[in-house]
């Protein structure tokens, strides 16, 4: 080799490393989700440098004006126009910021905030040595029964992480709406996972049926995260690109130049059907769709009930975002084979759902199979394929879970001495003992069942509307069955919270503290204003409706 | 001046709104703010009349639009008024006769715990009456239609305490239920067939239309106006209504509401004009209806059912001139006029012996009642002298015009209408000198009430004989008025047209022939009831007599075809429901629940077999998805 040669090699290899640009990160519009993870990090010192008598108020503070300062840049955003005609994609290719995005942002923030509410309350169990307590367990780690579990009580120690918790879960969840690749999404999905699998495991009461359900929901999510992650490199060999944008390309056939690197997977359908097929299922792990509904019932039932409510709601929302993201930006292409698949799927789904809730006795667990039927009726908007389809169910979203958050915390309310009297039979003649309590869930019911004057009502006409004129019409024949099936044990609650005779050792209903009041007064409030009067908020998903590619 | 019309609604309808909202507070003065306003409304009314005399004939109609009702793409619901001659005539026939009942009233109805209710419940009908005539198309009209037989429902069962009038009510709404069956259907046809419902446009695009959809659009109206009006085959209420309280009788069921029918013929008179069938159609029910109401008003001897009989027959005179086109339009509407007259008048003596008799109706124990109540006597007396047509009352010109427009429909229709018409006038004739004779001559036949209490009859207060002598001047006098010069005639013909029609025989042979057959009629009243002592308790009669009696079985009638039909009917529904219907859904339901039980089973708690169905189900999707690409 010749000197220059050597030289040139030398100076090549000494070739500044500083032509890598830095990414050009937009932070006004990931503002609401830096704000919420900021203040998760923000919790975490809490935990380590306030004194723990402090804790739970230094931790709701943060948690309320965090949630608040968010859901306040997400309206910023949108007034801004970045859900119409300034929406863009963000943070070199990564996050999407458009109408979708921040409709499911505000309605996640909006749930956080009552969900801290939830969990926040204090004043439903009987105070334990002199300490208030709320739904968590005194200290997660110790073993159920043992002597570092009654120390722990008699100390008053609170689990006051799980505000930190909650606001990672949030955050991970801003994300998983507006991820625009596959990365993105995969982490989002992780980001908010993994603290609800914990949040799940910290019942105060029923702590080994609290555990149980989170070591399902864990052994059962990373399977379906397995799934997702396997289905993601499948695409990526497919389009040689995990972004949203350009695997939609590809599909399109708008690009075909082959990456030589995967010259031999590149462009072959096989991988793309595969891998769409194990996102996809994925997501429906996560909305809770059948057959990949089964940890629905024990997690919903296991979990301490301000978690459930709010896992109910968030998560829903969230996945059903990132599906709908995934169904309309990536693979518009493919619309003619996922459709009839989902078909399938949302048919089981609704059916099942409503059919097994039948028989159901325990109210979380009714409540579950109940948020199985729901999934299957927003499946139905989703296969519309059509801008209508996208507002209604963002509308749908938005209306539901306002409704699920509010009826959680009203199963928060009624106890006996074992903590909450979940046991239906218990439920009987409710509205005899607690006239208010009882309407007030009546009211939740009747959202759930879609009786008109409630938001259930606006949002499943809106779906079944969209569902039909996108061509759906067995569709939606199917779900007005299963609506009829559902509304059989919705109203079976009622009658027997109303005309069954109260029970003598029945529950007791428990004041609550403003918190929980105020979490319930919302849902009731949205759930009357959304069914009286849907149209503004129907126009403003309609606004909401397009996605950025 | 048009911006007034809706204040001719209004101002009832506030007094409805604060008599009815008000409660207690307002039970001293409520008579008189009631009264009032529905004097206020007369006023209203007598301004918009003088200045419509002022202005030529073709600028007589003023409209006022008020708001879009109902708009909803090409079906265009407005709330406007139109106030023509037409409407004009009702508007003071309704308000006036309607401020002197609401007077009559207040001391009527002196001891009724009541009388706040009942004086709102008045305004109310005014309110929705005045509604029915001003709309100015046919779905405001609907609403004002339905408004009065609300307010009559609730007038009928004004006792509600009386089962009797409960049934009465009850009765009366569901038969009123048929016809506005009619006339929403026939609404609901206008609207496919014209794409509107308002009179102008409708009227105008009839000359488009072919005859069979005018035809049933006539039928449809026909039916509507039997109900309201009280006509065969819906007239079985009327009778019954008699229950409510007898200013109520007066006013709805004798002066305006059952005389909306023929507002409703006359006022869809392009209609029917272009449908000769439907035309024939509504004489026949006016002719048949003239005498089935004559017959049973002879049988009666509850004086109010016997002037429900009559009012029933009355109408079926206007109801057949109606029919007869522009030949009897003219006439239809002053035969309302002047029966509102003397009719009121009529109802409003018979409640006059009734409040000096202890409430007692039944004619055969009053008797030589004219020396203890003058002032009713006479002016009931003129009632009846105007009712049978006796020469120079109103009712001798308004009628004698129908039998004459009868005739001149010309044909054998003609003659057989005719005919009709002038044998009901000596139906009349008989009937009503039988209910004067009965009442105010012969020996007195009074007795206990049930509690004891032997009558002690008098004249009535002021406040209702006031009203009955107004009313009298109007039997004696608006006919007269009406025939100088045909001015009722020139009055409203510019709105419903006339033509003079083609008689085979000569007015002044009709006019003689009614005489005659009116001598008749009251002469052998005379010679039944006047010349012979009436017995207290009534005779067993004939089959007629008896069948009259039971007005003319028409109960015994609609109990076996319809009430009998329809419990026939309900049994095999229900049958059906619950072995068919029942059974499916139970069985459905069954099988969804054991359904339920099994699937449940699936849910069987353990990690791995949720992850196996997780498993299966990931296969299943992505093999379907392979497969819908294969396919």
């Amino acid at each position: 080799m010749s000197a220059t040669a050597v030289h040139s090699l030398w100076t090549t290899a000494a070739d500044p490393i500083s032509k890598i640009d830095a990414p050009k990160i937009e932070y006004g519009q990931l503002s609401p989700t830096l704000i919420v993870i900021g203040a998760a990090i923000v919790g975490v010192l809490i935990e380590a440098l306030v004194p723990r008598k402090s804790r739970y108020y230094a931790q709701v503070f943060v948690s309320v004006v965090a949630l608040a300062a968010a859901f306040a840049a997400v309206v910023a955003l949108a007034a801004g126009g970045y859900g119409t005609t300034k929406a863009h994609i963000a943070a070199m290719g990564a996050i999407a910021v458009d109408g979708p995005s921040l409709f499911l942002q505000g309605t996640i923030l909006l749930a956080g905030i009552l969900g801290v509410f939830t969990f926040a309350e204090r004043r439903l169990d009987p105070e334990v040595h002199g300490n208030r307590v709320d739904s968590f367990a005194a200290q997660a780690a110790s073993v159920p029964g043992s002597d570092s579990e009654k120390a722990a009580v008699k100390a008053g120690f609170t689990t006051t992480e799980v505000f930190p918790l909650l606001l990672f879960a949030i955050g991970g969840m801003l994300v998983f709406p507006s991820a625009n690749d596959l990365l993105t999404l995969f982490v989002a999905l992780e980001v908010f996972s993994l603290p609800l699998y914990l949040l799940c495991a910290v019942a105060r009461r029923k702590r080994l049926m609290s555990q149980e359900a989170a070591v399902k929901y864990f052994l059962l999510g990373a399977f379906a995260s397995a799934i997702t992650l396997f289905g993601i490199a499948l695409l990526y060999g497919y389009a040689g690109s995990v972004s949203y944008a350009t695997i939609a390309q590809v599909v399109d056939g708008t690009i075909t130049n082959v990456d030589p690197a995967l010259a031999g997977t590149m462009g072959n359908d096989a991988l793309l059907l595969i891998g769409a097929a194990m996102v996809v299922m994925g997501l429906l792990f996560k909305v809770g769709a059948v057959p990949f509904h089964m940890w629905t019932p024990d997690v919903y039932q296991g979990a301490p009930t301000p978690v459930t409510g709010f896992m109910a709601a968030a998560t829903k929302v969230a996945a059903f975002g990132a599906l709908l993201r995934l169904l309309y930006v990536v693979l518009p292409g493919l619309r003619w084979d996922w459709r009839p698949v989902m078909w399938a799927v949302a048919i089981v789904t609704m059916l099942g759902g409503a059919i097994v809730a039948i028989t159901q006795t325990d109210i979380k667990r009714l409540l579950a199979y109940s948020s199985i039927a729901h999934a299957g009726f927003i499946l139905a908007g989703v296969i519309a394929t059509s801008p209508d389809g996208v507002s209604s169910v963002l509308f749908y979203l938005g209306a539901y879970s306002f409704v699920t958050i509010g009826a959680f915390a009203v199963v928060t309310l009624v106890r006996d001495a074992g903590g909450e009297a979940t046991h239906l039979s218990k439920w009987a003649g409710l509205g005899r003992r607690s006239p208010l309590v009882a309407a007030v869930f009546a009211v939740f019911l009747l959202a759930f069942a879609g009786i008109p004057l409630t938001s259930g009502f606006a949002g499943k006409f809106a779906v079944f509307k969209a569902a039909a004129e996108g061509g759906a019409g067995a569709l939606v024949v199917v779900g007005v069955i299963s609506s009829a099936i559902a509304a059989f044990f919705y109203i079976r609650v009622i009658v027997l919270m109303f005309f069954s005779e109260p029970r003598p050792e029945g529950p007791t209903v428990a004041v609550p503290s403003p918190l929980t009041m105020t979490a319930i007064a919302v849902g009731v409030a949205v759930t009357l204003v959304l069914g009286v009067a849907p149209q503004y908020f129907l126009d403003l998903a309609g606004q909401a409706g397009v996605f950025v590619r | 001046m048009e911006n007034l019309i809706a204040l001719l609604i209004a101002a009832p309808l506030l007094g409805a709104v604060v008599l009815l909202c008000g409660g207690r507070r307002l039970d001293a003065v409520g008579h008189w703010i009631g009264t009032a306003l529905a004097a206020t409304s007369f006023v209203i009314g007598i301004v918009l009349f003088a200045d419509m005399l002022g202005k030529n004939a073709e600028h007589r109609a003023i409209s006022q639009y008020l708001f879009s009702w109902i708009p909803v793409g090409s079906f265009q619901a407005d709330v406007s008024f139109q106030l023509d001659q037409l409407s004009m005539t009702f508007v003071l026939l309704i308000t006036g006769v309607g401020s002197l009942i609401h007077l009559y009233s207040v001391g009527y109805m002196e001891h009724d715990e009541r009388r706040r209710r009942f004086f709102g419940y008045l305004n109310l009908f005014l309110a929705a009456m005045l509604l029915l005539v001003l709309a100015d198309n046919y779905l405001l009209l609907y609403v004002g239609w339905e408004g009065v037989g609300l307010a009559s429902y609730l007038l009928i069962g004004f006792w509600q305490h009386k089962p009797s009038a409960a049934t009465a009510a009850k009765k009366a709404f569901l038969v009123n239920r048929v016809g506005d069956m009619g006339l929403s259907i026939a609404i609901m046809v206008m609207f496919t067939t014209f794409g509107t419902f308002a009179f102008g446009p409708v009227f105008d695009s009839v000359g488009k239309t072919g005859e069979g959809k005018l035809t049933a659009i006539g039928l449809l109206l026909l039916l509507a106006a039997c109900g309201k009006s009280a006509q065969v085959p819906l007239q079985s209420w009327l009778g019954d209504a008699m229950e409510g309280p007898t200013p109520v009788s007066a006013l709805i069921h004798a002066a305006t509401m059952v005389t909306a029918g023929v507002y409703l013929i006359v006022r869809s008179g392009a209609i029917f004009n272009a449908a000769p069938d439907a035309q024939l159609v509504v004489t026949v029910v006016g002719a048949v209806t003239l005498l089935f109401g004559a017959i049973v008003g002879c049988a009666k001897d509850d004086i109010k059912k016997a002037l429900a009989g009559s009012t029933m027959s009355q109408i079926g005179y206007m109801v057949l001139a109606a029919g007869l086109g522009p030949i009897g339009y003219v006439f239809a509407i002053m035969h309302l006029v002047t029966h509102g007259f003397f009719k009121a008048g009529l109802f409003l003596g018979a409640g006059s012996v009734m409040h000096g008799m202890n409430d007692e109706v039944d004619m055969r124990k009053y008797g030589g009642l004219r020396t203890y109540m003058p002032v009713t006597f006479v002016t009931f007396g003129l009632g009846y002298l105007a009712i049978i047509g006796f020469p120079g009352l109103s009712g001798f010109f308004s009628k004698d015009k129908i039998i004459e427009a009868a005739f001149a429909k010309g044909g054998t229709e003609g003659w057989i209408l005719g005919g009709a018409a002038l044998l009901g006038a000596a139906i009349t004739a008989f009937y009503m000198t039988r209910v004067m004779i009965m009442t105010f001559f012969g020996e007195k036949r009074w007795q206990p009430d049930t509690e004891g209490h032997e009558p002690h009859p008098h004249e009535s207060p002021r406040s209702m004989t006031i009203p009955m002598i107004v009313l009298a001047f109007g039997s004696v006098f608006a006919g007269g008025l009406f025939s100088i010069g045909d001015s009722f005639v020139h009055w409203l013909e510019p709105v419903t047209g006339h033509s003079e029609g083609n008689s085979p025989v000569s007015a002044l042979t009709v006019t003689l022939a009614t005489m005659v057959l009116l001598v008749v009629g009251a002469g052998i009243a005379y010679a039944q009831y006047g010349r012979r002592p009436v017995p207290v308790v009534a005779p067993r009669g004939s089959l007629l007599t008896r069948a009259a009696r039971r007005d003319l079985l028409q109960d015994d009638f609609n109990h076996v075809v319809l009430v009998r039909g329809g419990e026939h009917l309900t049994r095999s529904l229900v049958y059906v429901d619950h072995t068919l219907v029942d059974g499916v859904v139970n069985g459905t339901a069954a099988s969804m629940g054991g359904l339920s039980g099994r699937l449940r089973k699936l849910q069987n708690g353990y990690a791995r077999s949720y992850a196996v169905s997780m498993f299966g189900g990931a296969a299943i999707l992505i093999a379907a998805t392979l497969l819908m690409r294969a396919v």
